[in-house]
């Protein structure tokens, strides 16, 4: 019922700040309708770190006290923060597009970074696809976590310092739209539409992470089941051996 | 300390003699990134001075492809043997195991970047001989960073499914500063450093291999136990 309510918050926050970011706040004077995409874009941005700081420290967390709950709740982080991460990237080519010229910027460091960041969780989620005992998965998707959330600074300062040798060209940033000096209207716009997107982030988050324990359940439930028929099959031999093979 | 390295190197050195007594691999390695070089003349080339060019960052990917199959060995001929879970049972720490598995691939990837230098030379005729000293260091912290890497993730993958593309497939993101750094170092070294900022890529380098080997260290223990 609580998650029910934070749902239904979430959607109406949506709804109230994309009709305010969409049609109330006068339009960029230099890019136009283009600059409304920020609105989308660096919520959806910072979701995607936020969600990876909760995967690498539900797996630090892990790794401390190996509750499976805690690894729930890094697969969970780390789905939600790929989608969102995907979103931004997407949303900054769009914008990328009618304001640089060009869809892909090699000398912004930060579309460089968040590429490497999509590709690292990318891995983090496929990696645990293909790991089927849940102990394990978890102790070593919590490695796997960690060490990418400790490349993410290194690549954030390695593609800043090649822009910064190379002299590439100054090129208007997002952050732009934070300067103190934009209109009042602009701030509250990207305010309020991180407000709710952070808001269905909790929502995505409480719901993926109950189906992440409802799928360890049946993974632990199909398990037992396997051992049990084995017993069945050959009552004689100690059958639980042939699990450990498993992964 | 010294008695942590001295296991460290048994570990490296027993690596070594298996692969050189093997006798397949490291030569096919090596023949296998070399022919990656002279792919990559077919596909950029004729012009030399394309080549040339783009000299640096062709050497640093064919290091990279033959590295990967070189760190994929380092855990597989001995999960195949089953000697991996006798190597977790030795009475040393988790991360000594770890550094001399890095020392090992460390090496190899090493040899493999000064095998590999002098064929780019010659391929994309570029005059290595006055590079020598930064080319040689360049090759030196790109092969440690690389093998820090490497072999955390050749564990992580030893014994998964798909392991052949789960390897190159969670390992090359992370490097991606480390084949920035070298190639960058690389190109400075050969245009003879005009800007001077060689030492900088250099320390690049040398911090990410520092990270990487504590972070290597710190997690590998998590990676045997089973």
């Amino acid at each position: 019922m609580k998650t029910r309510i934070l749902g239904l918050a979430a959607v109406v926050a949506l709804a109230a700040a994309s009709v305010n970011a969409l049609f109330m706040v006068p339009a960029d004077l230099n890019q136009g309708d283009a600059q409304r995409i920020m609105y989308v874009h660096v919520p959806s941005a910072w979701l995607g770190y936020l969600s990876f700081g909760v995967t690498a420290l539900g797996g630090l967390a892990y790794l401390w006290k190996h509750d499976l709950r805690l690894d729930a709740l890094a697969h969970a982080a780390a789905e939600i923060g790929v989608m969102f991460t995907a979103f931004a990237i997407w949303g900054g080519m769009m914008w990328g597009q009618p304001v640089w010229g060009v869809m892909w910027q090699w000398e912004d460091p930060r579309l460089t970074t968040t590429a490497l960041l999509l590709a690292l969780y990318v891995g983090y989620l496929l990696f645990r696809r293909l790991t089927d005992d849940p102990r394990r998965r978890a102790s070593r998707a919590a490695v796997v976590g960690l060490v990418a959330a400790v490349d993410i600074p290194i690549v954030h300062f390695s593609v800043e310092w090649w822009r910064g040798l190379h002299q590439g060209p100054t090129i208007g940033s997002p952050e732009r739209v934070l300067d103190p000096a934009a209109p009042m209207q602009f701030v509250i716009a990207l305010l309020t539409m991180l407000a709710a997107f952070t808001l269905a982030w909790a929502w995505l988050m409480v719901r993926r992470y109950q189906l992440a324990r409802i799928e360890l359940e049946t993974e632990e439930r199909a398990r037992l089941g396997r051992i049990s028929a084995a017993r069945r099959a050959a009552p004689a031999t100690p059958a639980p051996r042939a699990e450990e093979g498993v992964g | 300390m010294s008695d942590e390295l001295r296991l460290a190197w048994a570990i490296a050195r027993k690596d070594a003699l298996c692969e050189l007594r093997g006798r397949q691999a490291a030569g096919s390695t090596l023949f296998f990134a070399a022919l990656v070089l002279l792919l990559f003349g077919f596909a950029l080339g004729p012009d030399t001075r394309r080549l040339a060019e783009a000299a640096p960052g062709l050497l640093w990917l064919a290091v990279v492809f033959g590295g990967l199959l070189t760190v994929a060995r380092l855990h597989q001929l001995e999960a195949e043997d089953g000697a991996l879970d006798e190597l977790a049972r030795y009475p040393v720490e988790r991360r000594t195991i770890y550094l001399g598995k890095a020392l090992a691939g460390g090496m190899a990837v090493i040899v493999l970047g000064a095998v590999l230098l002098p064929v780019v030379g010659v391929l994309y005729g570029i005059d290595l001989a006055p590079a020598a000293l930064p080319l040689a260091l360049t090759v030196l912290l790109g092969g440690i960073g690389f093998a820090a890497v490497g072999t955390f993730y050749a564990a992580v993958t030893v014994r998964m499914r798909a392991r052949e593309v789960m390897l190159p497939l969670l390992m090359l993101p992370v490097i991606a500063p480390l084949l920035l750094g070298a190639v960058e170092a690389t190109a400075a070294a050969l245009s003879g450093d005009p800007f001077g900022e060689l030492g900088a890529w250099l320390q690049l380098l040398a911090g990410f291999d520092v990270v990487m080997l504590l972070a290597g260290a710190a997690g590998y223990g998590y990676l045997l136990e089973e």
